[in-house]
């Protein structure tokens, strides 16, 4: 029989201190409330004092609750039963399903010692030209979406996964909307996807504490999957509420922050997540899509600028579009030397030339006159954003391709593109080719 | 010796506070004790009976009365023949054969030997009997690889030694004796294949600390033209997320001139690790014709592995990099992040609720870095012969932003500064080093006075491209159109150089010096043209024509053929009037 404690000494904010012997770090406990029981997990322990932190919050909480510790730490069940099926941040079911006991895993595990990594190489096409042509997606990649709150980054997230192949697509919600959780729910139901997916969704109106776990509970029943040799993709959104319930408990706990707010050890907190991606060298694989919102549209803010740090590249979405500054896929040169051999030349040289176009935007706009060149720039730059940047477009990596040569055809000469000349030579479409296609 | 034993009062993250009795040292090794699990960890702050210890691992499971083991040692690394294509993490346990015991994942508290104990190396003695030797002189050597690894007198012995026993030629494993050495009040000590030695004391067995004056040629045109790094020296490469740091590095490990790459991979992803790891074995070194793996040895301790053993993957990079030093050999140490290593201290910090600094780093950032970069250096070994540790860093700003305490620290101390730029690395430019921004104290591989002349160039350029914005291209005169133009060019078919083509990833100095002369001749040509448009025309051929010169190998047929048409095309726009 475990021992039962009821003298609380401190309550504030999600943490109850007990004084209590014998209990282990991290262990988990079981409050009573006045409003149910409640898991906490234990996050200090000092001189006879144990800091829990409680998962539904510290609010009903009474200086006699019943405090139980377990002997474990915080454990998710995994089986094939979970698919199709719906839970909360922590675990417990959200649809009307049986709750699910069998065989516990622990969540948060160790990392993968990088000895048993391999080096990725299977490209995941996605039909959009910004990600397949530009920042080529690679399976085990890491990477977020980096967006202002407004954009479409929940159905860009949802086109990728059901236009991946992959065997499981996992969905770990933090703070979402409860719209956007039925959106997604619905999108998968009605693409025929739900029964190869488990979603674990914290919604705004849930425990903060729930919002920490979500991640971990998803990466761990994607772990398992992928160690039984199966591709998971794994989606978080919204990565920016996750960091800010760590800063909001870590304030609590009266750590002294480091960068507005947000505890020292935010960058750890968010590597320890996204290096769960993984590709096995003889299992399966874990990708990851994460959603990270900009507050103010500022990448430099901690949370984006962490992110950035830590993952794979990003996409950078902003009005409506993937932009080609800022976006990055740092595993393309793992696989574009092997889809195509124009891929590499085209893929730097129509964004150097939208670059130019850029400037010659801003000379536009200060009056300048234009020269030859800029029109050309000019004319080049409303094609790329209208056949290329435009997320309506879905077209496969190659048609994308011998789309750029044609826009850069009716525009340039081939020796202004920059492009190496063996290229231009073997791809360059000869006048009526461009004709006939414009 | 007695066993000295503490018990655990408080754990917090992993940061732990252990009561004990006996004596304890600072920054000593102990063992927090837990079941069957022995986690490893370090002593950092002693206050009366209370010791407070960072543990190398997850803290999971500890409890308030679990014991603690104090070692009464340093945190020490192994040094001896083996180390050489190894994998270790940061407190330098092999991955590999942690990996063959432990599968896909870390197993904390296992910890294994460094160097292989049970392989035999053929020892050859370099002294008699009767020798009088001092700490870090040769008693023999023994074949690792393409190298001959000196065995040396244990660093920590003081003094004048006498050679009282040699072991003769024959294969011996790193734990057999070699040598028996007495000193004249009669004690005596016996040298290994092997010694250990702590990784926060630097290694001092030598004879005279030189100034960098040699080039270390990276073979990236943009560092070795115009901002060198020398053998001994140390640099710095800033850069906000995504601008190319570790693209850098891991092109500098490649190509580097030196006899040893020491890879920290610290705090950052494990798959750019990965990539290392099963690449270099398969690539060919063209200075040894053997596999690169040969001389590399990689420490790894990525993000989401133990933080506090961040701190301690540096100084075991940085402690091995100083051991093949003493052999004579130029060791070139890249550090990937160094500021994973400096947040790692500053949670640790937070933890102790010492007073924060600038941005909550602790106080003594700026000494703890100056002491690293300090570690880097050419000397002088006891036999004349000489050996550097070049030291490399990469910081990661917080937005990107070089007003920061660490890249404001680094910068202090280093001799080169490569600061990344994202307004490069977004126009693709790269390696996205800034030209007019970034500065290095060492002399590189071209003739200084060409250099000079481009840097004017490049400066002039800014300055008319900035003017350009306020008067636009009409109101600039043809003249600094051109000049603008140049140096467009310099930077398009010089300064940036495209990492993945085979031929343009790596300027040999020669190449470098050949181009280099031609293009410095370019740009002080004066040119002629009818109007801009036909300069821009021009310019952007003789860029193509530039660029297709960089991806052909020199020597070659197609080399000196498109050489000639830069000539040529030269030749043409050429106002001599
Ligand atoms: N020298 C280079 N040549 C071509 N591409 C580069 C170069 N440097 C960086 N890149 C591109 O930028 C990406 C990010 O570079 P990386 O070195 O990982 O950045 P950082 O370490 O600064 O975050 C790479 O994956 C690559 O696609
Ligand atoms: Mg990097």
């Amino acid at each position: 029989m475990h021992k039962v404690y009821t003298h609380v000494e401190r309550i504030a904010g999600n943490v109850v201190t007990v004084r209590a012997t014998d209990v282990s770090y991290r262990e988990l406990a079981q409050i009573e409330t006045r409003y149910g029981t409640s898991l906490a997990q234990v996050i200090r322990l000092e001189g006879g004092r144990v800091d829990l932190q409680v998962f539904a919050g510290g609010r009903g909480i009474s200086t006699d609750a019943k405090v139980r510790f377990l002997r474990h730490t915080m454990q998710v069940p995994f089986s094939e039963s979970l698919l199709g099926r719906v839970f909360t941040g922590s675990g417990a079911p959200r649809d009307r399903g049986p709750s699910i006991h069998e065989n516990l895993i622990p969540i948060g595990g160790p990392s993968v010692n990088p000895a048993r990594r391999i080096i990725p190489r299977r490209m995941v096409r996605t039909g959009i030209p910004m990600i397949d042509v530009f920042n080529t997606l690679v399976e085990s990649q890491k990477l977020p979406v980096f967006s202002v709150a407004g954009e479409p980054y929940n159905p860009l997230l949802a086109r990728i996964a059901l236009q991946a192949e992959v065997d499981i697509i996992i969905l770990g919600g933090m703070g979402l909307k409860h719209d956007d959780y039925l959106f997604f729910r619905d999108l998968l139901e009605e693409q025929g996807a739900l029964s190869r997916s488990v979603l674990f969704i914290h919604t705004a109106a849930d425990p903060t504490v729930e919002c920490l776990l979500a991640p971990d509970i998803s990466l761990a029943v994607a772990e398992q999957f992928a160690l039984q040799g199966k591709r998971v993709l794994v989606l978080l959104t919204d990565m920016t509420n996750f960091a800010d319930a760590l800063k909001e408990i870590a304030i609590t706990m009266e750590q002294i922050p480091s960068n507005r707010g947000y505890p020292g050890d935010l960058y750890s907190q968010l590597a320890a997540r996204y290096e769960k991606a993984v590709d096995f060298d003889t299992a399966g694989s874990i990708t990851i899509l994460a959603v990270t919102t900009m507050p103010g549209d500022d990448v430099t803010h901690p949370v984006p600028d962490n992110t950035g740090y830590i993952t794979e590249g990003q996409f950078y979405l902003r009005n409506g579009r993937i932009e080609p500054f800022g976006s990055l896929s740092r595993l393309k040169q793992l696989v574009n030397s092997r889809t195509r051999e124009d891929h590499r030349g085209i893929m730097n040289t129509m964004v150097q030339l939208y670059a130019a176009f850029k400037e010659t935007l801003e000379k536009q706009s200060m009056g300048f006159r234009m020269s030859a060149w800029d029109s050309k720039l000019l004319k080049y730059g409303e094609r790329f954003e209208r056949e290329m940047m435009d997320l309506s477009v879905n077209i496969p990596l190659e048609k994308a391709l011998d789309l750029g040569w044609r826009i850069l055809a009716d525009c340039f000469d081939p020796e202004e593109t920059g492009l190496p000349t063996k290229l231009t030579q073997k791809f360059w479409p000869k006048r009526a080719d461009a004709g006939a296609a414009a | 010796m007695s066993e000295n034993i503490g018990k655990i009062v408080g754990v917090n993250g992993n940061l732990i506070t252990v009561e004990f009795e006996k004596p304890v040292i600072q920054n000593e090794v102990a063992f927090a004790l837990s079941g069957d699990l022995r986690l490893k960890a370090e002593v950092i702050r002693l206050r009366g009976r209370y010791a407070e210890l960072q543990v190398f691992e997850d803290t999971t499971g500890l409890k308030e009365g679990d014991r603690v083991e104090f070692t009464g040692d340093l945190l020490a690394v192994e040094l001896g023949p083996g180390l050489l294509t190894q994998v270790f993490d940061g407190l330098q346990n092999p991955l590999p054969q942690l990996a063959e015991q432990c599968g896909f994942f870390l197993q904390r508290g296992k910890y294994l030997e460094a160097l292989p104990r049970d392989r035999e190396w053929l020892f050859t003695p370099k002294v008699r009997h009767g020798a009088r030797v001092t700490a870090g002189e040769a008693l023999g050597a023994v074949p690792e690889g393409i190298f001959e690894h000196r065995i040396m007198v244990p660093f920590g012995l003081r003094g004048a030694w006498t050679v009282e026993e040699i072991a003769a030629k024959g294969p011996r494993k790193v734990t057999d004796v070699v040598a028996r050495l007495k000193n004249e009040e009669g004690e005596t000590r016996e040298a290994r294949l092997m010694q250990t030695w702590p990784v926060k004391v630097p290694i001092r067995a030598y004879a005279e600390r030189l100034a960098p004056t040699q080039p270390l040629t990276t073979k990236i045109r943009i560092v070795d033209t115009l901002f060198p790094v020398a053998r001994g020296g140390t640099y710095c490469i800033p850069g906000p997320f995504g601008a190319g740091k570790t693209v850098l590095q891991q092109l500098t490990s490649r190509y580097a001139d030196v006899d040893i790459v020491i890879i920290a991979a610290c705090g950052e992803r494990a798959g750019e690790v990965v990539e290392t790891l099963r690449e270099f074995p398969e690539l060919t070194d063209p200075r040894t014709g053997k596999s690169l793996m040969e001389r590399t040895l990689i420490i790894c301790n990525t993000s989401s592995m133990p933080v506090a053993a961040r701190e301690a993957s540096v100084y075991t990079a940085v402690t091995i990099a100083e051991y093949y030093r003493q052999m004579g050999l130029h060791a070139l140490l890249l550090a990937d992040s160094t500021s994973r290593w400096a947040q790692a201290l500053r949670e640790m910090s937070g933890r102790l609720e010492e007073i924060p600094g600038e941005e909550a780093f602790p106080a003594y950032l700026e000494s703890v870095i100056a002491a690293f970069y300090e570690r880097g250096g050419v000397v002088k070994l006891k036999d004349g012969s000489t050996g550097s540790v070049t030291i490399g860093g990469t910081v990661s700003p917080a937005g990107g932003n070089f007003e920061e305490p660490v890249t404001q620290s680094t910068l202090k101390v280093v001799g080169a500064f490569h600061g990344l730029s994202r307004e490069r690395s977004d126009q693709r430019r790269y390696p996205a080093i800034h030209p007019l921004e970034s500065w290095s104290k060492y002399d590189g591989i071209v003739k200084r006075e060409q250099v000079e002349f481009a840097r004017r160039i490049l400066r002039q350029g800014n300055e008319i491209s900035q003017m350009m914005k306020v008067v636009g291209e009409e109101g600039t005169s043809i003249e600094d159109f051109v000049v603008y133009l140049k140096a467009e060019y310099l930077d398009a078919v010089y300064l940036q150089q495209d990492a993945f083509h085979e031929v343009d990833a790596a300027t040999p100095a020669e190449r470098q010096q050949y181009v280099f002369e031609r293009i410095h001749k370019i740009l002080k040509t004066p040119l002629a043209f009818e109007n801009k448009d036909a300069a821009r025309r021009f310019f952007q051929r003789l860029t193509q024509t530039t660029r297709d010169w960089n991806r052909v190998a020199q020597g070659t047929d197609e080399f000196q053929a498109l050489e000639q048409r830069i000539e040529k095309m030269i030749e043409e726009a050429a106002d001599y009037a």
